[in-house]
């Protein structure tokens, strides 16, 4: 895509005063890193990390029937998520796959924003207005937030004396309307790094002072700006998915481990029939993670092989700054053994060999 | 920056002359675009290449980047010590951070080499 057509944040000059380098993602400009990955990634882990994510998109659903409208769009159950919490969820195709994966954020009782990802905004943006037909109002909000996402141990330290929301009481998945450093805001417990932290959705006018005054503030605590290089290592030892890697519209909920936010018994919705027959059949494959134990890094796209021949394929592939080691993910097909699994992995050639682990390979302490 | 005794090569790496023997690395640039070096794969000694044949893998956490010799030749000697800590490559990267030691059959090979002049330009230039 040429520079010329790149989107740029609010942040993009905040991104060059840290230092960042700059590339296309998604149709924007953004960070990939700053100090580097490394070390971002570990202050992450350690004490807090700073991200832009306004690339990403918001969608507000509201009006009445938006409940009785989402639950029939979205696999999760709307109807459960009570006003000032946020679940994860889907946008899926009749058969059951995916074309986006989102979060749902009930703000008031018939009053939704759905955040997407940037790669897929205006797709999704067109197909809950499809699919809405008049039952609920459908806005594409997404040049209406700014949204930074301060994740770590220290997150909840360094933003508590910038904001009148008692973070103390705000549990995972929580969220609050108020004001952060003098402005409006929505300060959400959530993230995508698998440490405890912060999401916080604000006017786009108010992104860079905001990201300037954390800076400041979490310098004590060890805050650093981090990049979407960051971003994959840390979801991906979360065992996070990422749309477009280990979801698309090829791939179900159930395939991908995630089960969890398929409610079969709320009634239908868009892809439950395909989901109830899978389900009841067995899925064909299943989302796994390894470790490489030869070496080499296995990277998106590279074959699994077990017993000389094919049975996967990785979707993403990374070195872990946490276990200092490579770490994937992969489709393998379901019957294939669990954990400890011996496997091969077709290296730009080379086979090197891996062995089926567990998702997440890290879960914080709580 | 780029030291004027070296060759450099439009693949971004740095060679080194000493009589028949070449010492190839990559160059600051390169080290600088890939990020922090976690995994270095090098060749085995002995092994005969002919000129931009792949002899290795330099990868960072996001990117990979293959390691092509500029000369023919066999090589003499791997840098075990950026194989087992591959930050060596950033921290050092024209020094201690070398990769292979190749001794050279055609000299001609070398002709197709920049020197540090042009190779500095070359980067200005944007390419990559």
């Amino acid at each position: 895509m040429p520079t010329a057509t790149l989107r740029r944040t609010p942040l993009y000059e905040c991104h060059r005063e840290a230092g960042g380098k700059l590339v296309p993602f998604a149709g924007w400009e953004m960070p990939v890193q700053y100090a580097g990955v490394i070390e971002e990634h570990r202050a992450v882990r350690t004490a807090a990390g700073l991200f832009d994510v306004s690339h990403m998109g918001q969608i507000e659903v509201r009006g009445p029937g938006a409940v009785r409208f989402l639950d029939r769009l979205t696999p999760n159950h709307v109807a459960k998520l009570v006003p000032g919490r946020a679940h994860y969820s889907g946008l899926l195709t009749d058969n059951g796959t995916y074309v986006d994966d989102l979060l749902v954020y009930r703000l008031g009782e018939e009053d939704f924003l759905l955040v997407v990802n940037a790669s897929n905004q205006e797709r999704d943006f067109e197909w809950v207005k499809r699919h809405a037909a008049g039952e609920a109002k459908v806005r594409d909000v997404s040049d209406e937030y700014a949204l930074l996402a301060l994740q770590g141990p220290q997150a909840v330290a360094i933003l508590q004396p910038l904001t009148d929301v008692d973070l103390s009481t705000l549990k995972y998945y929580g969220f609050a309307q108020g004001s952060v450093d003098g402005r409006r805001a929505i300060v959400s417990r959530t993230g995508y790094t698998g440490e405890d932290g912060l999401e916080l959705y604000v006017d786009p006018d108010a992104a860079a002072p905001l990201w300037r005054r954390l800076l400041e503030a979490g310098a004590a605590h060890g805050i650093q700006p981090a990049g979407l290089g960051a971003r994959d290592t840390l979801r991906l030892e979360a065992g996070m998915a990422l749309y477009g890697h280990e979801l698309d519209e090829t791939t179900t909920p159930l395939e991908a481990g995630l089960a969890w936010v398929v409610k079969l018994d709320k009634g239908e919705f868009l892809g439950s029939a395909a989901l109830r027959e899978q389900k009841h059949e067995g899925v064909p494959r299943k989302l796994v993670g390894f470790e490489v134990t030869g070496r080499g890094i296995a990277r998106e796209g590279h074959t699994v092989n077990h017993d000389g021949s094919r049975v996967g394929q990785v979707t993403s592939g990374t070195w872990s700054p946490t276990f200092e080691k490579a770490l994937g993910m992969a489709y393998v097909p379901a019957a294939m053994g669990e954990a400890g699994t011996e496997v091969e992995i077709d290296v730009r050639g080379r086979t090197v060999p891996a062995r089926l682990a567990g998702i997440p390979f890290y879960r914080r302490n709580r | 920056m780029y030291p004027s005794e070296y060759l450099y090569s439009r693949e971004h790496e740095w060679v080194k002359v000493d009589d028949d023997v070449c010492t190839v690395g990559i160059t600051h640039f390169a080290q600088e675009e890939l990020g922090e070096v976690v995994f270095v794969e090098l060749p085995e000694v002995g092994h005969a290449y002919d000129s931009m044949d792949e002899i290795g893998t330099i990868e960072s956490v996001k990117a990979v980047a293959e390691l092509y010799t500029p000369v023919a030749g066999e090589i003499l000697e791997v840098n075990t010590a950026a194989v087992e800590d591959p930050a060596l490559v950033n921290d050092d990267p024209q020094g201690d951070g070398w990769l292979v030691k190749i001794r050279f059959s055609t000299a001609s090979d070398l002709a197709h080499l920049m020197n540090a002049e042009a190779y500095e330009k070359y980067v200005q230039e944007g390419a990559g």
